[in-house]
């Protein structure tokens, strides 16, 4: 089960004492080491990766990022086959081990593109300029160096050469890249750029793609976690004499900690109801004060950016201004709902401890489950199995701690996985917030005063792209009611939602439509284009104003990527909303993988309804009121608009994400268009309240 | 129910047949259907999503009809004849709706398609030729969170024309 294991992990290992060749085989190494690097090669981007090639044709490329469903791997699989002349299908990508792998901050913020791809790039350009040395030097050494096709060296004008198997066998090579690495341009890619199906789906489509959640070790047993009734309960008094009077039932108390080890997950969830515990629970905050509550209770960022920056006198213009709004734009907590839930299954070798679980940032779990167990962080290895999706709701290492303990004390691997319920009540949402809006316009239809204030949301976004000489924008930070933290585009989302609603109040102020508008105030010639691609997709032509129907528009510019977005909607008699079309243009540098950021900008649009139109958390002394999918409603196929998605393709620009930022001009755009239909400007996401659309 | 053991477990446990093959599930005949097969039988294709029956990733056929595995405790499986993904392609021969997803790329992290892949099976046993509301309809108890339903629904559309082409050429 286990794969081979290097002396010690080879991120927190020098370069030149890895032992690559130990637990790969002889072949080609080629790795990225960042300059100044010495040791742990940490927080330089891009990072490391490495890459092998094997006597028997074998090509595995490492990188620390993990796949839980954004398709990464095959993104980044094509990459490397563009570099090294190979198919797609000739490389397998090490992904998310820490014991292999580069160390990774982890799979967030759209840094896939950005960071993992130039190094793996890097790595496999060297490797193909190494093999063509090695050929020419086979030969002789003399002539015109030979040319990498399909997996050989070919002699220059001849059909065929020698495989690369054959070019590396007998040999423990390690080449460093060096600081001009030969890469291929995005404009003579032929395999990367092109369509291309992910090799491994015939394992999705029949069974047999092993999710962490399928794993299953010899002599496995199941964990189950005492959970506290309620946000804030300390557990007093603990007893699970009754639970291990069970036949087969492990009762394992560490500190806080408590929890089952039975031999199945049935027996697991009756043994755990047999554990007696006592709580002291401590007054919580009521959702119908959480915002006064967030006002009130300020905190320092605790890793959370706090960003400020201002221009001008926009309090002095708008005290004299007769064109300008003052609004508050609110978000709900909102929840990830991947659909596999946190899993984690941990097995100890002795004083060694392997844990294989879904989360996104493999590197931090492991220096989390090596702390809380008081463990060398050599003695910790984490693997990323295929994941059932994230979102930024698998962050850190809770599951992987809880597992490794109830392993420890059963003496044998130990499988947790979360309950829908678990999955609601004990991960985390997106934040709460409140974004407090002043602006003016000019009467020639120009920003004139720009005061943007957000509590809780985050500072991703919270710059503007709307050209504006007086300006403040800043954010702040709160204590949460509710454990919030990451999601798919974060801040990006609430923020952007603000802005661009109030960009169309604005534009109501002004008398212009909003398209013109906004080509009035932008200046970013990239968001400039794929704005007026949507609108022309769209077929925008102004307001409709017309009961029943309606359209909006906005657009986004996060971590590189630029994004606009046309809903249509139709508003019912009964104040029942349907999103009927979304076009959405977006540009994001070379495009590596079409068919995969196709999927990821239709995916991203379909997740954004849910959090525009109906999705929030509702709680109450502690306790989430819906933690169940029967009660908290995420989108179904019945809510599949028509989608309209147009890629533009910029090889000229160096590739970035593409999870993220095309989810952030929906909601605001779905607002912006109710409004169209109904003339009611909802400012709170979601846009309806129990699946209607409110009077006001 | 007689014969039941001293841990409510069920002494001569439950016979019925998965993916055509005989097999006999003991423990309490109140465990769900999905465990059964996810823990006792190895059968880890089909997926927990929410235990209540909301999500369609744990879609099994139980005497040909499409059912969530977590609904479903094992006593009242005496005797069914249950079909997972696993019995969905014939040795190497992905079914018309297998061989439609991969084609259509209909997938993200593909943690819903098993019970998709079921569900359009089982649609198109029943409807040959499914309209855009039949298949929508058909899937509207699955979700996926990654948000690949456009696709998904043109997938078991290609699906249905495989399916007939299959058909038309004969077995």
């Amino acid at each position: 089960m286990l794969p081979p294991r290097p002396k010690r992990p080879w991120d927190r290992t020098p370069p030149s004492e890895r032992d690559y060749f130990d637990v790969l085989g002889e072949g080609l190494v080629v790795h990225r080491v960042p300059l100044r690097s010495k040791g742990p090669e940490r927080g330089f981007s891009p990072p490391s990766a490495w890459i092998h090639i094997a006597p028997d044709g074998r090509i595995r490329a490492f990188t620390g990022k993990v796949e839980v469903g954004q398709g990464t791997r095959t993104a980044l699989s094509l990459a490397v086959a563009e570099e090294l002349r190979v198919p797609l299908e000739r490389v397998e990508l090490v992904m998310g081990d820490t014991d292999l792998c580069p160390w990774d901050m982890g799979t967030f913020g759209s840094r896939s593109m950005p960071d993992a791809l130039p190094a793996l790039r890097e790595v496999a350009a060297t490797a193909r300029a190494a093999l063509i040395e090695r050929a020419s030097m086979a030969a002789g050494g003399s002539g015109t160096p030979g040319e990498a096709v399909d997996g050989e060296v070919r002699p220059p004008g001849r059909s065929r050469g020698t495989p690369y198997a054959e070019l590396v066998r007998g040999r423990r090579e390690v080449v460093p890249v060096g600081p001009t690495p030969p890469l291929t341009r995005a404009e003579d890619w032929r395999v990367a750029g092109h369509p291309a199906l992910d090799p491994h789906a015939r394992d999705v489509v029949t069974g047999r793609r092993t999710f962490v959640s399928d794993l299953r070790l010899p002599a496995m047993h199941w964990g189950a976690i005492l959970r506290p009734p309620r946000i804030g309960a300390r557990l007093v008094r603990v007893d699970g004499a009754r639970a291990e009077a069970r036949p087969g039932v492990r009762f394992v108390r560490e500190g806080e900690f408590a929890g089952v080890v039975a031999p199945s997950p049935f027996e697991a969830r009756a043994a755990l109801a047999d554990v007696e515990a006592e709580w002291e629970e401590s007054p919580q905050p009521r959702e119908d004060e959480a915002e006064a509550f967030l006002r009130a209770h300020p905190r320092n960022g605790d890793g959370w950016e706090v960003r400020s920056d201002s221009d001008g006198d926009p309090d002095g213009i708008l005290a004299h201004a007769d064109r300008s709004i003052e609004v508050t734009y609110r978000t709900a907590y909102i929840a990830h709902v991947p659909l596999e839930t946190r899993t984690a299954v941990a097995e100890w070798t002795g004083p060694r401890l392997t844990v294989w679980v879904g989360t996104q940032t493999p590197f931090r779990a492991r220096d989390h489950v090596a702390e809380a167990l008081g463990l060398a962080v050599e003695d910790v290895r984490v693997i990323v199995p295929y994941t059932g999706s994230g979102f930024g709701g698998k962050h850190g290492g809770d599951v992987s701690l809880a597992a490794a303990r109830l392993a420890r004390a059963a003496g044998a691997p130990v499988a947790v996985t979360f309950s829908r319920e678990e999955e609601f009540r004990f991960g985390y949402f997106r934040p709460m917030a409140l974004i407090d809006v002043r602006a003016a316009v000019n009467r020639d239809g120009r920003l004139a005063a720009w005061v943007f204030h957000n509590v809780n949301a985050g500072s991703a976004g919270l710059g503007s792209p709307y050209r504006v000489r007086d300006y403040r924008i800043d954010n702040e930070l709160s204590v949460s009611p509710l454990p919030q933290g990451a999601y798919r585009s974060l801040a990006a989302n609430t923020n952007n939602f603000a802005r661009e609603v109030a960009i169309d109040e604005l534009a109501g102020l002004a008398e212009i439509d909003p398209l013109a508008f906004r080509e009035r105030n932008l200046e970013d010639e990239r968001l400039l284009a794929v704005l007026r691609s949507a609108a022309e997709r769209a077929g925008w032509s102004g307001w409709v104003r017309s009961a029943g129907r309606g359209h909006g528009l906005a657009v986004g510019l996060e971590k590189e990527g630029r994004v606009a977005t046309v809903a249509e909607v139709s508003v019912g008699a009964d104040r029942s909303v349907h999103v009927d079309r979304l076009v959405t243009a977006f540009e994001a540098g070379a495009i590596v993988h079409p068919e995969n950021l196709r999927n990821q900008v239709e995916g991203a649009a379909m997740m954004a309804i849910g959090g525009a139109l109906f999705e929030s958390i509702h709680f109450r002394d502690g306790r989430i009121l819906n933690p169940r999918l029967s009660q908290y409603r995420v989108p179904r196929f019945s809510d599949l608009p028509e989608l309209d998605t147009i890629l533009i393709d910029r090889k000229d620009l160096p590739p970035v994400g593409g999870g993220e930022t095309p989810m952030i001009a929906v909601a605001p755009a779905i607002a912006n268009a109710i409004f169209d239909a109904s003339g009611i400007r909802r400012r709170a996401l979601p846009l309806l309240v129990d699946g209607k659309l409110p009077r006001r | 129910m007689a014969g039941k053991g001293a841990g409510g477990r069920a002494a001569r446990g439950v016979r019925l047949t998965v993916n055509g093959e005989p097999v006999t599930v003991s423990g309490s005949p109140e465990r769900h259907l999905l465990e059964a097969l996810r823990v006792d039988l190895g059968r880890t294709g089909t997926k927990y999503g929410c235990g209540e029956g909301e999500c369609g990733a744990c879609t099994v056929l139980v005497d040909g009809t499409p059912t969530p595995a977590c609904q479903v405790p094992i006593r009242e499986l005496q005797g069914a004849d249950v079909r997972t993904i696993e019995g969905m392609a014939t040795g190497d021969r992905l079914n018309p709706a297998q061989q439609a997803f991969v084609e259509t790329g209909a997938f993200q992290c593909g943690f819903c398609t098993p019970g998709m892949v079921v569900r359009a099976t089982a649609l198109l046993d029943r409807n040959p030729d499914p309209s855009e509301a039949d298949i929508r309809e058909a899937l509207e108890p699955h979700l996926c969170r990654c948000g690949a339903n456009a696709r998904i629904v043109r997938a078991v559309r290609r699906a249905s024309e495989i399916a007939r082409g299959d058909r038309m050429r004969g077995p």
